[in-house]
């Protein structure tokens, strides 16, 4: 698309609220009927506890429904829709078949209170991921209650503080996180009542093991590592970090979210971790859902088996399933249930889709189109960490700066060319940074688009930088204005 | 090997290759050290082609009794509502499903104008001033509301009745003992909260009361005299509530509370198991700085059109990082979606009616069952949708829910597996699906039983 051939599609009119679609007296709603006797409600309860005012919702019919949440899907833009490099959220392909599996009512519609009897099928799956998920990080055990990669890593994190007051160590008080890392394992350390300790990257993205060995002490309980880490690359000296940290009576927890890159490859087992959180929402395929449900399910070495969240399921001597008695020494529930059973359904599913080499294959292309999209694009852009990526690489939109263009403009432009941007400032340690991540469920046409329109966008940003920092012009809306949000925060319709 | 979720030919392989400058594949890994590399087989299931998938996921399912088969009485936080056809058309639209998070909003109103719409929702049910963008389940929110309830008071002690889901409570305790604060139980009297335990229980420096209404044995508490109690200390009142409930109770942000919180699942979400669900998280205004999660706000854009933005971000962790109000990411969009579609269908109307029927079908089933011989009623507490009864004594619990699965019928919840001195007594939860013929016939069969 060149700039002539630029059509300004913003829209001209606010979309409506549902709200603003009420009209007094319509309907969209079928109840069955009241076939009991009808008693006085207030002789049920007090007038006191009744609702004075009814409820403000809107009165629509069904066709408004359906053509309100049409229209608001059109203005969202998913993997479906196309090309979503978003770097670290593993953007692969959703497949339709576990969305179809997971609405079986024999798992969508059952009670997590049912007789366990009547529930033998849910825990058998249930059963098997934990086994299967337990192979592929290389631990011993797995929780697949967390329900979120950050409720993962606060649940590993508690295990942890567990073990270490168990062992009457209550001094180990502070986690190890790299520069780079994400933000909720900070905030997830906070929350499991740790202190952070912030160690820098060497000029080589990778952890300066002098820093690690300086910040370790007897107060260390765990190094929070994702590796790949946040930049793409392998820590290749894992096998001494993990020796640093051991040795000073420290645990080292996996955040999972770059395992897109290892699957029978190699294992956070393996490397010396002792805690491991998945997203199954990246890795596993399963839906991002426009912020979730998601499901962080939590690996652990033997030496933290005691510390699991209630329950887990076992087998039985007679082959049956169950759930796993309560346990003193456990952290307690981290989430109401079992997890995020449906998310679960679905990520089965996805083990069962490929299989051992199936799962390698995957991160071996990930990688290979990673790679592919980094050395292409390295002519273009600035690229800090330029040697052998994994599956996301980082690169700096520093280059623009003197023609007034930053990184936000050119992920505002890359929406006129219907990509979704990669991931933006972020990890924070790389100026104007650009994170991509393409996935393997993306080919290489797809790829060579995106690559040149990348090319086609520095090179506006050169000639014309006014169309960069106008951009989008094809969207519903324009850039918005969020200062003006958070200054005056308008957070509901305020309909009644 | 060929997939069909894979595009790599040979020959894009070989392309893409010679790009990089490597030549194999293997290349890529090189600096993955020798020693921690994997070899021979994962040890994980074997594949399935998409079939054999299907007739193997189908096997699974159909060993479960699910509640198009089976009539169930069992709720104790999950509730078998009917759930309107239209809800799942719309969340299948892919444009949702397999979006991420709206960080790059200009292509994501569809997805922020739904949280938007969402948050009015929950604002309008519970009368509170601010919602935020969803939480992961009722229980994850109310741990989160105490750690709220502490950091606004700068106080420890966080009080909860014994009425709360006993699962929540468990998740707060786990939540607390992560954030060093206090937990106090206060034991129940005729099925809610003891007013004189709960009075001797709030202390000067008690951060916060947290109660549910209606709470765990179905009975709507006295949040108007709780609230009093609570603030006259300047502590918080906490409140978990049903919000279908509310299409008939009162809303807790008329009563005084400070932050209602609550799961979603009742609203258009089907049970699956337990999850996922969507826990809800709204505010008065004084607190809407402190709230954990996403939160979209309403805009303008360059030509002054109406758009949203994720906002107030600087309490999040993507930027606070240890200082973060929370460590929550995400939220439970999806799930959300379904909770404002069902509010969209049943409308003003329709709320109100759908927890009638459950008032009154749930009323004519704890007469009829207290009718059963050996059967009582111990609560006189005024309850929604849920009731207790007791079992005459030596009642084999197991054995009875067994039998009634025979019958095609799922029994209440056994009140014995998390409060002892309830042993022998069922949790009996009755919405609108259930029919007077269904429910005379379960009285029938409970009776036989017995």
């Amino acid at each position: 698309m060149s700039m002539s051939e630029t059509i300004n599609r913003n829209e001209k009119h606010d979309k409506a609220l549902i709200f603003e679609l009420s009209r007094p007296g319509r309907t969209a709603y079928s109840l069955p009927e009241m076939d009991v006797p009808v008693q006085k409600i207030h002789e049920l309860i007090p007038e006191g506890m009744l609702r004075k005012q009814e409820a403000a919702l809107p009165e629509v019919y069904e066709v408004d429904v359906i053509r309100h949440y049409t229209e608001l899907s059109r203005r969202n833009f998913g993997v479906d829709n196309g090309f979503y490099p978003l770097g670290s959220c593993t953007m692969k392909y959703n497949p339709k078949i576990n969305e179809d599996v997971a609405r079986y009512a024999g798992f969508a519609k059952i009670h997590p209170y049912q007789p366990e009897e009547s529930i033998q099928g849910a825990l058998e799956l249930m059963y098997t991921l934990q086994k299967d998920l337990a192979g592929l990080t290389g631990m011993d055990a797995v929780t697949l209650q967390p329900a979120a990669g950050a409720h993962g890593e606060w649940t590993g994190l508690m295990m942890i503080r567990a073990y270490h007051e168990a062992n009457g160590q209550h001094e180990r008080t502070k986690v190890i996180v790299p520069d780079s890392s994400h933000g909720t394992n900070p905030a997830s350390a906070s929350v499991a009542g740790f202190q952070t300790v912030t160690i820098p990257s060497t000029d080589k993205g990778l952890v300066d093991l002098d820093a690690l060995r300086a910040a370790v002490d007897d107060d260390t309980a765990a190094l929070m590592l994702t590796n790949p880490n946040t930049l793409g690359l392998f820590e290749e000296h894992i096998v001494e970090i993990a020796e640093i940290v051991h040795e000073a009576g420290g645990l080292l927890y996996y955040d999972g979210a770059n395992s897109n890159a290892i699957m029978g490859i190699t294992r956070p087992g393996d490397m010396g971790f002792d805690v491991v959180h998945l997203n199954l929402h990246k890795t596993m395929s399963t839906p991002h859902g426009g912020g979730g449900p998601g499901a962080g399910p939590v690996g652990v070495k033997s030496l933290l088996i005691p510390y699991l969240p209630n329950p887990v399921v076992i087998q039985k001597d007679d082959g049956t399933f169950a759930f796993s008695e309560k346990s003193d020494s456990s952290i307690g529930r981290v989430k109401a249930y079992y997890g995020n059973f449906g998310i679960l359904v679905r990520a089965y599913a996805y083990i069962r889709t490929y299989g051992p080499e199936g799962l390698r294959r995957v991160s071996e292309y990930a990688v290979l189109n990673a790679n592919y999209l980094r050395a292409r694009l390295a002519p273009y852009y600035q690229m800090p960490y330029d040697r052998i990526c994994k599956h996301e690489f980082v690169m700096s939109g520093s280059g623009l700066k003197p023609y007034g263009i930053h990184t936000l403009d050119v992920a505002k432009r890359l929406l006129d060319f219907g990509y979704h941007p990669p991931t933006i400032y972020f990890p924070l340690n790389v100026e104007e940074c650009i994170m991509i991540e393409p996935t393997e469920t993306e080919s290489k046409e797809t790829l060579d688009g995106f690559i040149e329109a990348m090319i086609q966008i520095a090179s506006e940003a050169r000639e014309n930088p006014e169309l960069l920092l106008n951009a989008p012009y094809t969207t519903p809306v324009t850039r918005l204005d969020e200062t003006g949000a958070a200054r005056k925060p308008v957070l509901n319709c305020a309909c009644s | 090997m060929k997939h069909r979720y894979l595009p790599m030919t040979e020959q894009t392989k070989a392309e893409m290759l010679a790009a990089v400058g490597v030549e194999s594949v293997e290349d890529l890994f090189k600096d993955i050290p020798a020693a921690i590399r994997f070899q021979g087989e994962l040890p994980v299931s074997p594949a399935l082609d998409e079939y054999a998938l299907t007739r193997h996921m189908g096997a699974l399912a159909g060993q479960n009794a699910d509640t198009d088969r089976f009539v169930s009485f069992l709720g104790a936080g999950i509730y078998d509502h009917h759930v309107p056809s239209v809800i799942n058309h719309v969340v299948s639209r892919s444009e949702f499903y397999t979006a991420y998070t709206p960080y790059q909003p200009e292509v994501s109103q569809g997805e922020l104008q739904a949280i938007f719409e969402f948050q009015s929702y929950i604002c309008e049910l519970t009368g509170m001033a601010v919602a935020n963008a969803s939480m992961y389940d009722g229980a994850t929110a109310l741990a989160e509301a105490a750690n709220l309830a502490a950091a606004a008071t700068r106080r420890k002690r966080i009080v909860v009745s014994r009425a709360v889901h006993p699962e929540a409570r468990s998740v707060l305790h786990t939540y607390a003992h992560g954030l060093n604060l206090d937990v106090v139980e206060v034991e129940t009297r005729n099925g809610v909260t003891d007013p004189e335990a709960l009075a001797a229980a709030v202390t000067p420096d008690t951060a916060a009361v947290l109660v549910q209404s209606p709470n765990f044995f179905g009975a709507i508490e006295n949040i108007p005299a709780i609230g009093e109690l609570i603030h006259a200390g300047k502590g918080l009142l906490i409140v978990s509530t049903n919000p279908l409930a509310l299409g008939l109770i009162e809303a807790p942000g008329k009563q005084g509370a400070d932050i209602v919180v609550g799961d979603a699942q009742p609203l258009g979400i089907s049970g699956s198991f337990g999850g996922p669900t969507c826990g809800f998280f709204a505010v008065s205004e004084a607190h809407m700085r402190r709230m954990p999660g996403r939160i979209v706000g309403q805009t303008k854009d360059r030509n002054g059109k109406r758009g949203f933005v994720l906002t107030l971000q600087a309490r999040e962790q993507h930027i606070r990082r240890e200082k973060a109000t929370s460590n929550i990411c995400s939220n439970q969009a999806l799930l959300a979606l379904c909770a404002s579609v069902y509010l969209s269908v049943m409308g003003r109307r329709g709320l109100v009616e759908v927890a009638e029927l459950n008032l009154q079908k749930s009323h004519y089933a704890k007469q009829k069952l207290a009718g059963v011989s050996g059967v009582t009623v111990p609560f006189t507490s005024p309850t929604f949708n849920e009731f207790v009864i007791r079992l005459p004594e030596g009642a084999n619990m197991s054995r009875i829910q067994s039998k009634l699965l025979e019958e095609g019928y799922i029994g209440g919840y056994d009140l014995g597996r998390s409060y002892p001195e309830l042993a022998g007594h069922l949790l009996i939860a009755v919405t609108e699906r259930r029919s007077k013929e269904e429910i005379d016939r379960f009285a029938v069969i409970l009776e036989g039983l017995l």
